[in-house]
């Protein structure tokens, strides 16, 4: 114990816990790392797709716009209902902290329930992912027909992110007696990076669309 | 985690602090949607939306992921290999959209004047 303490006790000590957090949190930030790679990949490849084509921005602020800052509202919140699941947990206050992680998982579920209602707004005027709605073809000719397919491959993979999150959170909250602090903290950081992905996806997918003609 | 007492763990930051933090991570996305709602040109949009965005970025990953409490050589591991990464894409990528939009016929019936970077 006393090396580990000296040996931790510089930033480029070793010892048995050289990042200082436990296996099982350290296995989470690789993960995190390699999912960031797989959203950027899909980011910078929509990004691609678009700048080098006409892109149809079809979004009119009401009530395309207003409806997804309402879902960003919801995963925002669900961030602050998690960081205060952890908080709970780090006092020990274990039921405290499965209360606040259940209103995380139910705010999960709000934002797939929204986000749900909006594909199938789109779905219903002819969006599929590889052809554009006769409306949007003739209102943007020669557009790019890609624009389902990065539309619904960047959301969809974020929302089977959330539902994923929804899932794990339930699990932990029902576990919750069990688990040690530290395996609570690990579920917040992945819940928290899902909210961190949809602050790229909302900007780039929504706010870069919006229907600017009259 | 063997030194730990079972009840008390150590795990930085208030219920003030997290609430602070929400309520920036809200006014950046207001601020977001309302140059939505004036319709900035989107060459601007694009550069503010990516700036505000990696600043919200920021803010979960120091705060609500707790980042910035951790050793700095667990965010040495993180950051700088993610951040290189990105911009290596982006360096490939970037420049090359220009050439393929170029090479784009006939003429566009409409220039969007739009393109797409930076992410995190």
């Amino acid at each position: 114990m006393a090396t580990e303490a000296q040996a931790i006790s510089s930033d480029w000590g070793g010892g048995r816990l050289p990042y200082r957090v436990g296996h099982r949190k350290l296995g989470m930030w690789l993960f995190i790392m390699s999912d960031s790679l797989t959203f950027s990949a899909l980011l910078i490849a929509y990004a691609y797709a678009r700048a080098s084509n006409v892109w149809p921005t079809p979004f009119k602020f009401y009530p395309s716009i207003v409806f997804s800052s309402v879902m960003t509202l919801v995963l925002l919140s669900s961030s602050l209902t998690m960081v205060m699941a952890v908080l709970a947990s780090a006092h020990g206050q274990k039921s405290k902290a499965r209360k606040w992680i259940l209103a995380t998982a139910l705010l999960g579920v709000t934002f797939i329930v929204l986000h749900m209602i909006e594909w199938r707004h789109l779905i219903s005027e002819g969006l599929t992912p590889f052809k554009l709605p006769a409306e949007w073809a003739e209102k943007w000719p020669g557009a790019s027909p890609l624009f389902g397919a990065t539309f619904f491959g960047i959301t969809g993979m974020h929302m089977f992110h959330v539902a994923t999150g929804c899932i794990y959170l339930l699990i932990v909250s029902g576990r919750v007696n069990k688990l040690k602090h530290e395996d609570v903290e690990i579920s917040g950081l992945y819940w928290h990076f899902v909210d961190l992905v949809w602050m790229f996806v909302f900007p780039m997918i929504y706010l870069l669309s919006i229907d600017m003609t009259k | 985690m063997t030194g730990h007492a079972e009840t008390e763990e150590h795990f930085a930051g208030s219920t003030k602090l997290f609430i602070s933090i929400w309520i920036w991570l809200l006014l950046l996305t207001g601020f977001e949607v309302f140059l939505g709602y004036i319709q900035l040109p989107v060459i601007y949009m694009l550069v503010i939306l990516m700036g505000a965005s990696i600043i919200k970025a920021a803010l979960i990953v120091a705060y609500f992921m707790h980042l910035r409490f951790e050793r700095l050589n667990l965010i040495l591991t993180i950051v700088p290999a993610l951040v290189i990464c990105i911009c290596l894409m982006l360096l490939v990528f970037f420049p090359d959209s220009f050439r393929a939009r170029n090479l784009r016929s006939p003429a566009p019936a409409q220039p969007a004047a739009e393109k797409k970077t930076r992410v995190e």
